[in-house]
């Protein structure tokens, strides 16, 4: 029995935390922010060296052939530096449904492209996880989707959709017939409305794919929500031990360690319960989404918790856009709702032992 | 990552199961039928004692935390009583195998192992409480001996106790941590006087111990004299393990779903209510997120490698989260809640109350969560010290 990470995992991490240092600083991060770029290609082109956008996806295809706990560990770095890359939806999520779905030709035709980060694939999936809203959804027949999808995931600049239809079947489209930007509060996270108006697509033959990827992303959606909220603590304790007042370094004062204590408290349980639950998504083990559910939602409340404490430690300067802790603050919110909020999410943590009457 | 069990401990267990079900009628209903007979045949087996050398009563086994995890999950399966894990046993036989000279080993261990000496910890003094270093029960030297004089308080068992392993202020002229001993010292020395310590819960889960020119000889004293800081914060660790041990709170965490699911209202289960549901989800996270930090710290400890802010965080979370379980079960029982002591409507004997009321204690005690939080931000984020506190 061993719950840690290998040396090989702790090696992916660092050197993913490493290259994003230099591909995605503060500024870089301010730039693609601002600059309301479509994606930012110098990100994703760096992090494809290191094998990132295949990290899923098996070796025969040109991937790295590694699990979820190898792309939690990525999420994590990435959250830690708020980076604008299409990880969540090209490198987990479709990934993930051409594996578990996806027919031996599609997968050849997709995957190898997907590794090589020459494909970015977005992938529309709100509605069948989170409910549909304003009236959202899709509707496939004759090879054809009709109807609105929400809150689709990396699907600027995408080559390649995965999209769920309201029975929650997915289906492969190379684009849909619009898309306009849904403007949220992190613009290091884009997301867009995807209308289909008879799109030509291709369905995916399993229909037990789409709870599989939902316990991915609420997992990736998890560890990115860890990695945002270390990243929010170190920068207040970095902070407190810095600035001075009333002739004393802030972190002196118990009432300021105290909330980075409690802060530390939360967070760092809370990793472990992050890996387990990747741990057990990549074992098949029975309690997998279970554990999956409890990493969203429980990430979802402990980084609200940080978000909040880690910017009041900073006092009025962590309001400002100078300091840009905002960035990780709104990382964190989004991530919080995207894909079912806690209450949601808990609600189907206790449908799946048995604990709502049908 | 790795949770599987090898071969070699996959068999252990099996043999560890295989001894609780041959000894099954020993312990029915959940508590030995003779404590002492039951403690001899866990140390002969090595399910009690187990990595303490034979020449001292124990069992002699080769530390191996992967093993002892499978007795306590076993014993916790099967709902057999673990050995004798009084204070004596938990924290004075680890303190005197690391400090003790080879006379106190071989004349307290056995003895203290065996159940046949009970003893109590006197640290804490009504002016010695967080700031446990400031104990002022003091002794002063008459020949061979100390004469003790002063008070402590919070001394569990100290009624049915013939020892007492505590903190005296031995070198009055000497520095605040470097004057304290660490001193054994018999209960039924003259001079001692018990006096219970009745608490919320209705009970006296502790008492005040007062002394008046009580003699103990000098070499009573453990790990030197002036040591006995150094060597209490050698137990201390000990029991701020067992304070915040994710075992025991997944176990109420269970019997908190069971309540759930089994009482009603209007006929209704308390767990079909969304608002129930939900809080017992959201603590159910915060349950699982502890025992996944446990498995890390075990593995840590196998290793070797530290464990950081996530062993720093145990007791004050766990008492916490042992506290806010108690508290829904509380509320989710209604104006069932309330009702204690005894009575036709009274759940599970009134035990959902009194741990709410006693598990307060247990967040104040073994350093309050407020000490906790210290320990975490100086400790785990190296921030700097209370400035005051650290020169007082």
């Amino acid at each position: 029995m061993r719950f840690a990470l290998s040396e090989d995992q702790k090696l992916l991490q660092a050197s993913v935390a490493k290259a994003l240092e230099a591909l995605s600083p503060l500024e870089r991060v301010r730039r693609f922010a601002d600059q309301e770029q479509e994606t930012a290609p110098d990100l994703w082109g760096g992090l494809t060296e290191l094998g990132l956008p295949g990290l899923l996806i098996a070796e025969e295809h040109g991937g790295l052939g590694l699990g979820m706990v190898e792309a939690a560990l990525a999420a994590e770095a990435l959250g830690a530096a708020v980076a604008p890359a299409p990880f969540l939806g090209s490198a987990v999520l479709a990934p993930l449904a051409l594996r578990l779905a996806g027919s031996p030709e599609q997968q050849a035709q997709w995957l190898p492209k997907l590794a090589a980060g020459e494909v970015i694939a977005g992938v529309a999936i709100s509605e069948a996880v989170a409910g549909a809203r304003d009236g959202a959804g899709v509707e496939a027949s004759d090879l054809k989707l009709e109807g609105k999808a929400l809150f689709a995931l990396d699907a600027r600049g995408a080559g390649l959709l995965v999209v769920a239809d309201r029975k929650g079947r997915l289906h492969l489209a190379e684009a849909a017939s619009a898309l306009s930007p849904m403007d949220s509060i992190d613009a290091t996270r884009r997301l867009s409305e995807l209308t289909f108006r008879g799109t030509p697509a291709a369905p995916l033959a399993s229909n037990q794919a789409l709870e599989r990827l939902r316990d991915a992303a609420w997992i990736v959606l998890a560890a990115e929500t860890l990695g945002a909220s270390q990243a929010m603590l170190d920068k207040a304790v970095a902070y407190a031990k810095e600035r001075k007042q009333f002739g004393r370094v802030i972190g002196s004062f118990q009432a300021v360690k105290h909330l980075c204590a409690e802060m530390a408290a939360e967070l760092e349980p809370a990793r472990a319960l992050v890996w387990y639950a990747a741990y057990a998504f990549d074992q098949g083990l029975n309690e997998a989404p279970l554990m999956a559910a409890h990493a969203k939602a429980h990430l979802s409340e402990v980084g609200r918790f940080v978000a909040r404490t880690a910017t009041e430690v900073h006092g009025g300067i962590g309001m400002t856009d100078l300091l840009g802790l905002h960035y990780w603050f709104k990382r964190i919110g989004q991530n919080r709702q995207l894909l079912g909020g806690p209450e949601r999410v808990r609600e189907i943590a206790a449908r799946l032992q048995g604990l709502v009457v049908a | 990552m790795d949770l599987t069990e090898t071969p070699e401990l996959a068999a252990f267990r099996a043999e560890v199961r295989a001894f609780l079900a041959a000894h099954a009628e020993d312990y029915a209903g959940g508590a030995a039928k003779d404590v002492r007979s039951w403690q001899k045949l866990l140390i002969e087996n090595g399910y009690a004692a187990r990595t303490i050398p034979r020449e001292y009563g124990g069992y002699g086994a080769e530390p191996d935390i992967l093993k002892s995890r499978i007795i306590a999950e076993e014993f916790i399966a099967a709902s057999a009583p673990r050995g004798i894990a009084n204070q004596g046993v938990s924290m004075l036989v680890p303190t005197l195998l690391e400090v003790g000279s080879e006379e106190q080993k071989t004349r307290w261990i056995g003895p203290t192992l065996r159940g046949e000496i009970v003893w109590c910890q006197g640290y804490s003094e009504p002016g010695a409480g967080s700031d446990l270093a400031s104990v002022q029960t003091k002794a002063i030297e008459d020949g061979d001996d100390f004469v003790i004089s002063g008070s402590k308080i919070w001394t569990s068992t100290a009624h049915a106790a013939q020892m007492m392993f505590a903190l005296i202020r031995t070198e009055p002229e000497a520095a605040k941590h470097e004057g304290i001993s660490y001193v054994l010292i018999p209960m039924d020395t003259p001079g001692i006087e018990v006096r219970p310590l009745k608490t919320m819960t209705g009970q006296a889960e502790f008492n005040e111990v007062f002394f008046t020119d009580v003699r103990v000889p000098r070499d009573q004293v453990v790990g030197g004299r002036g040591r006995g800081w150094f060597v209490a914060n050698t137990t201390l660790k000990h029991e701020r393990g067992m304070l915040g041990d994710p075992n025991a709170t997944e176990a109420r965490l269970n019997a908190l779903i069971e309540l759930m699911k089994t009482e009603t209202v209007d006929a209704q289960r308390v767990v079909d209510n969304p608002i129930f549901r939900d809080r017992l989800m959201q603590l159910q996270a915060r349950v699982l997120a502890m025992k996944f930090n446990g498995l890390r710290l075990l593995t840590s400890q196998v290793t070797g490698e530290g464990a950081g802010v996530a062993g720093l965080v145990v007791k004050l979370q766990g008492c916490e989260l042992n506290h806010q379980l108690a508290a829904l079960a509380i509320d989710a029982l209604g104006e069932l809640g309330i009702l204690y002591h005894d009575g036709p409507h009274l759940r599970a004997k009134g035990r959902w109350q009194w741990n709410y009321m006693f598990d307060l204690g247990l967040i104040i005690g073994g350093g309050t969560a407020q000490i906790q939080k210290n320990i975490i931000s100086e400790r785990g984020l190296g921030m700097p010290r209370e400035p005051s506190a650290a020169k007082a």
